[in-house]
């Protein structure tokens, strides 16, 4: 039986919905006005202009950071789905039961270094004078080192490890919910391992990987470090110019205007996923 | 996909997985200036010269601080909202729960924008504290999903009897409810605990002159690759795997 104590119940609920409300929604509200506002200079003025916008659809690093960061988001969601698949499917079918707890714990283990140094151990593999091109030239495979770091593969590279962790997580659990009757009745009908796999576990997995995917293309539009540590100043994703408008130019309005559009395209590939979306069993 | 093809896989997928980690940790013995191959050593001068210098230690204090501060603050806004939405008929507590998590969908820099804009716009001073309200707007939601989602009916009728011997509320959340969630408070405390000790982009928008031990280690890796940046790694992975393994041994083991 719930209480219908209202005064109660709003009294244990008010103070993580003030929280939530003065340090969240308000500072997005701002946020939101603050992309209509003008700079001029030094000074700003409120309203509803859409110099900001403008800006953003005609200056060409703009409209390129946008185009870089939807290239980098879907080709390391792709690259991760695709190396992750089979690995949640070799741990959850071919690794024996008791072994699967600790074949995933040594799977998180190495992410649970810092998230700065993450992208820097990377650095350590990838540099110039780096673990990949001494190698290589101590084996007399090539002369010249190869130019790895400060390129759009060492970004790629830094984020498919990461992602491949997560979705092979939650592939992995997909699977493991998934009755074995299913495969077997499907192999009774004479379906081989590959038909078995397309016209039966694939679809009744893809929620999950559908989940998985959107996760991994929200937390990688948003990220800075690894482009920033990896990528170098080559080509500059979406929040890497953000932190350039805060920093160098303290064009507040401008970096708004940039996140807005952020947060446009996370809710356009929700709107778009929201079908297959379990967030509520990730 | 035939038995020695997922061996293979299997063997390829952890050796990229462990690449960075085994070089960082490798090259944190390094006996030179430099954290790349051939490697020298084994030394522990760069442990010995990371752990004693004063802008290390200080940020790892801050870090920790701001930590465990925040994720207290977040748990504790969590556990009440959770009992007020699961004990009480509340109007509109879809909408109320929808806001709750709403935080999760949008990445920490946006969040930290716009905490930047209205701070400075107040003209109030960037600190740690301002690092910590960041935090716990986070950490918030993750703390009401995991302690809402086992907050049962179950639970319930051993509320309703301590009312019935005189309780008052106060008394029930305190005495019956709060060790009755203890399993769902502490992972909510220690996941909060995690992210927060981790945390980059806020802190390094909310903070100018305390700084976290990811903004020390940000702003020491503008002078390129250094072993000592492999010796801070290295031993926040220790620190972390050491809580891992204590937490399996505690914790997660009594369960069974």
């Amino acid at each position: 039986m719930k209480s219908d104590n209202v005064k109660w119940g709003w009294g244990f609920v008010t103070p993580a919905l003030f929280w939530t409300i003065a340090f969240f929604v308000v500072p997005l509200a701002v946020m939101a006005a603050m992309s209509f506002a003008n700079l001029e200079g030094r000074s700003l003025t409120w309203g509803f202009h859409l110099d900001n916008y403008e800006e953003l659809a005609t200056r060409t690093y703009l409209k390129r950071a946008v185009l870089v960061s939807l290239e980098i988001t879907l080709t390391v969601t792709l690259v991760s789905v695709v190396l992750a698949y089979p690995l949640a499917a070799i741990i959850a079918f071919r690794v024996p039961l008791r072994w699967q707890r600790i074949v995933l714990l040594l799977a998180i283990l190495p992410f649970w270094t810092s998230y700065v140094v993450r992208s820097y151990a990377w650095l350590l593999v990838l540099a110039r004078e780096g673990l990949i091109n001494q190698t290589l030239i101590e084996l007399g495979i090539i002369t010249e080192p190869l130019t790895l770091a400060n390129t759009r593969f060492a970004t790629v590279t830094g984020f498919v490890h990461f992602f491949v962790m997560l979705l092979t997580l939650t592939i992995y659990a997909n699977l493991k919910q998934l009755s074995p009757n299913y495969r077997l009745a499907a192999m009774d009908l004479g379906a081989n391992t590959f038909q078995t796999f397309r016209h039966v576990i694939m679809p009744l997995t893809l929620p999950g990987i559908v989940t998985g995917a959107f996760l991994t293309f929200v937390l990688c539009i948003g990220d800075y470090v690894t482009p920033h540590i990896l990528g170098g100043n080559n080509e500059l994703t979406m929040p890497q110019v953000i932190m350039v408008q805060l920093g160098r130019r303290a064009d507040f309005p401008l970096a708004s205007a940039l996140a807005m559009v952020m947060m446009g395209m996370v809710t356009l590939v929700y709107l778009a996923s929201a079908r297959w979306l379990r967030i509520d069993r990730v | 996909m035939t038995r020695s093809f997922s061996w293979l896989y299997l063997a390829i997928a952890f050796g990229f997985i462990y690449l960075p980690v085994g070089a960082l940790v490798l090259f944190s013995f390094q006996d030179g200036g430099l954290p790349v191959p051939p490697f020298n050593g084994p030394s522990l001068r760069w442990y010995g010269e990371v752990l004693s210098d004063r802008n290390v230690t200080s940020a790892l204090f801050h870090s920790l601080l701001v930590a465990v501060g925040s994720s207290a603050i977040a748990v504790m806004l969590g556990f009440f909202a959770a009992y007020g939405l699961a004990r009480y008929v509340l109007p509109g507590s879809v909408f109320i729960r929808a806001l709750l998590i709403a935080p999760l969908t949008v990445s920490y820099l946006i969040v930290g924008l716009g905490l930047l804009i209205v701070l400075t716009r107040m003209g109030l001073g960037l600190s740690l504290i301002t690092v910590g309200i960041g935090h716990v707007v986070i950490n918030l939601p993750l703390a009401f999903a995991i302690i809402y989602a086992s907050m049962g009916a179950q639970h319930e009728n051993a509320e309703r009897a301590a009312r019935d011997l005189g309780a008052t509320e106060a008394w029930v959340l305190l005495l019956v409810t709060a060790p009755m969630l203890s399993p769902a408070i502490a992972a909510a405390f220690f996941l909060s605990v995690t992210l927060s000790w981790d945390e980059f982009i806020i802190a390094f928008l909310l903070t100018r002159f305390d700084i976290t031990l990811p903004v020390e280690i940000w702003s020491m890796l503008r002078s390129g690759l250094s072993p000592s940046l492999n010796a801070i790694g290295s031993f926040v992975f220790l620190i972390s795997v050491a809580a891992l393994l204590l937490l399996e041994l505690t914790v997660l083991r009594r369960r069974k």
